[in-house]
């Protein structure tokens, strides 16, 4: 009896517009849960799902091929019943028809939707930014030609300090191409990293060949008998063959606000990942999402956050109970520098640094008030990061004296 | 062709075809395994792919790096069989490994 009404329901259809890491990823998370309906998978570039991160490190320096790069095989989505629609972009929602409309005009129905649409590289606010020299780093295509620039010898400017600069910046020099950072504040990662780390990886980077230009703008790339040149605010003029942009991203969340869902930078959604329509979700770049852990909504651009995400749909449109909340964390690798970092450095009252930054070996913490760890900093130490990360997690009261003194464990740094 | 065996976090086993050259943790996401995360794709930076390997085969694997075992120190619930399976690469004489896969991994 019970068998006949369950057959009786129409088979579930979950939508995904969007096919980037959360999109590729919520589709395997469902299929794991047991989901049975349908699932399409819409994005608009060309290959199927496939990492970023590596983009502009193990992939730029040709240590990653492109199967390396996929997130799943091909046979994956054909096994698992997951269609895909690639080079396709979505037109709109039609949230009181539950259907998605794309660019050539096909429709598709949901009873779940979900929003996955990532973020896109921030313009630079200067003249020239078409030119063919021009280029910025977000999707493989952009990777491509990204690499066919950087030969040995190539000149490269990077207009931003951020990590997509400094990831360029390093895996460039690997490659033998001469480097320049333009940076607009007075140090790299100004925005993204605390002043000891902006230190650190200034003059790691200066040590091995990168030239930065801080408090620099670039008023406009300009050619010049058939030669690129960058010109600065203080009039000074970089020769350059190749200028790669990376002044951070902007969330895609204009599909979702024409359709008339919450947005704030970022489309907003609940612990679940639901917007403020329930048969719709948003996980990934594109969403403000709640972080308990510090009491705010926030944007986070990283590939745990995308996951955590995912899964956190994947069980509310399969009935089962949310999963376990993360502490949220990032990483990068420039030269052989390992950076990871856990949490966010808010309400901060103290900064602790433990062992030494020209040891090229160091952490730093940042700690609230009542004495727990809000956020840390580790540059290869990872006992630091993931300890840290724990102690952020269970929000636990710590010693700042022995978080200072290295040769006590990590271990011994809760109270 | 390596076959390699999953015991999930509910004791499901679960035997798949492995690539010589992939790493245990590659397989296990290629072939849509429960339970082994990946968060960093492989940079050896997360601990979200810990696994238990079974005894037998503890000798049998590669050797835990010094990045690995710095790692593994701080990870939850380290059994003396654990290994993070983004550093466990495939090869022909591993056919038949047997790795279970922890409740969670954060």
């Amino acid at each position: 009896m019970l068998e006949t009404s369950i057959n009786a329901l129409p088979s579930p259809r979950t939508v995904i517009i969007g096919a980037g890491h959360a999109g590729g990823s919520v589709a395997a998370f469902l299929r794991q849960n047991g989901f049975a309906g349908s699932i399409t998978l819409i994005g608009e570039e060309s290959p199927e799902p496939y990492q970023r991160p590596p983009l502009s490190k193990a992939w730029l320096k040709g240590e990653a091929n492109e199967e390396a790069l996929r997130l799943r095989p091909v046979q994956f989505y054909i096994e698992n019943r997951i269609q895909l629609y690639l080079n396709t972009r979505v037109d709109a929602i039609d949230r009181s028809a539950r259907q998605v409309r794309m660019r050539d005009g096909k429709t598709v129905n949901y009873d779940s939707l979900i929003v996955a649409t990532g973020a896109r590289a921030r313009t630079a606010p200067f003249e020239g930014t078409s030119l063919p020299v021009v280029l910025e780093l977000r999707t493989a295509a952009d990777a491509e030609k990204l690499k066919l620039a950087l030969k040995p010898g190539a000149r490269a400017v990077i207009v931003g300090g951020g990590y997509v600069g400094l990831e360029v910046a390093a895996s460039a020099r690997a490659l033998g191409a001469e480097v320049v950072v333009v940076e607009r504040e007075a140090r790299p990662l100004a925005r993204v990293a605390c002043p000891q780390l902006s230190s650190f990886f200034l003059r790691y980077h200066s040590q091995r060949g990168v030239t930065f230009r801080l408090g620099r703008s670039v008023i406009s790339v300009q050619m010049l008998d058939g030669a690129a040149s960058v010109c600065l605010d203080d009039g000074e003029q970089l020769p350059a063959d190749l200028v790669l942009v990376g002044v951070g991203a902007v969330p895609n969340e204009e599909l979702a606000r024409h359709a008339g869902l919450r947005c704030d930078d970022g489309v907003l959604v609940d612990l679940s990942a639901r917007t403020d329509d329930p048969n719709i979700y948003a996980i990934g770049d594109c969403t403000r999402r709640p972080l308990p852990l510090y009491n705010r909504k926030v944007r986070l651009e990283s590939v745990p956050n995308a996951l955590e995400q995912a899964k956190q749909a994947a069980a509310s449109i399969c009935n089962l109970p949310a999963p376990k909340s993360e502490t949220p964390w990032f990483w990068s690798d420039q030269f052989d520098v390992k950076l990871q970092i856990a949490g966010l450095p808010m309400d901060v009252a103290e900064t602790v640094i433990r062992g030494d930054p020209e040891e090229d070996r160091f952490a730093v913490f940042h700690v609230s008030a009542d004495q727990r760890i809000q956020a840390v900093e580790a540059v290869n130490a990872v006992p630091e990061f993931m300890m840290g990360r724990q102690l952020i997690g269970a929000r636990a009261e710590i010693s700042i004296e022995r978080l200072r003194d290295p040769n006590i464990s990590m271990k011994e740094v809760a109270i | 062709m390596p076959q390699i065996t999953f015991i999930t976090a509910d004791g499901t086993h679960r035997t798949v075809d492995a690539r010589n050259g992939d790493s245990v943790m590659q397989t296990a996401i290629k072939n849509g395994i429960p339970g082994i995360d990946a968060d960093c794709g492989g940079a050896c930076a997360c601990a979200t792919c810990h696994v238990y390997v079974e005894d037998s085969w503890k000798n049998r694997v590669n050797k835990v790096g010094d990045m690995e075992a710095s790692m593994l120190d701080f990870a939850q619930v380290v059994l003396p069989n654990s290994r993070l399976s983004c550093q466990l690469q495939v090869v022909e004489a591993l056919d038949g490994l047997v790795v279970a896969i922890p409740e969670s991994q954060h």
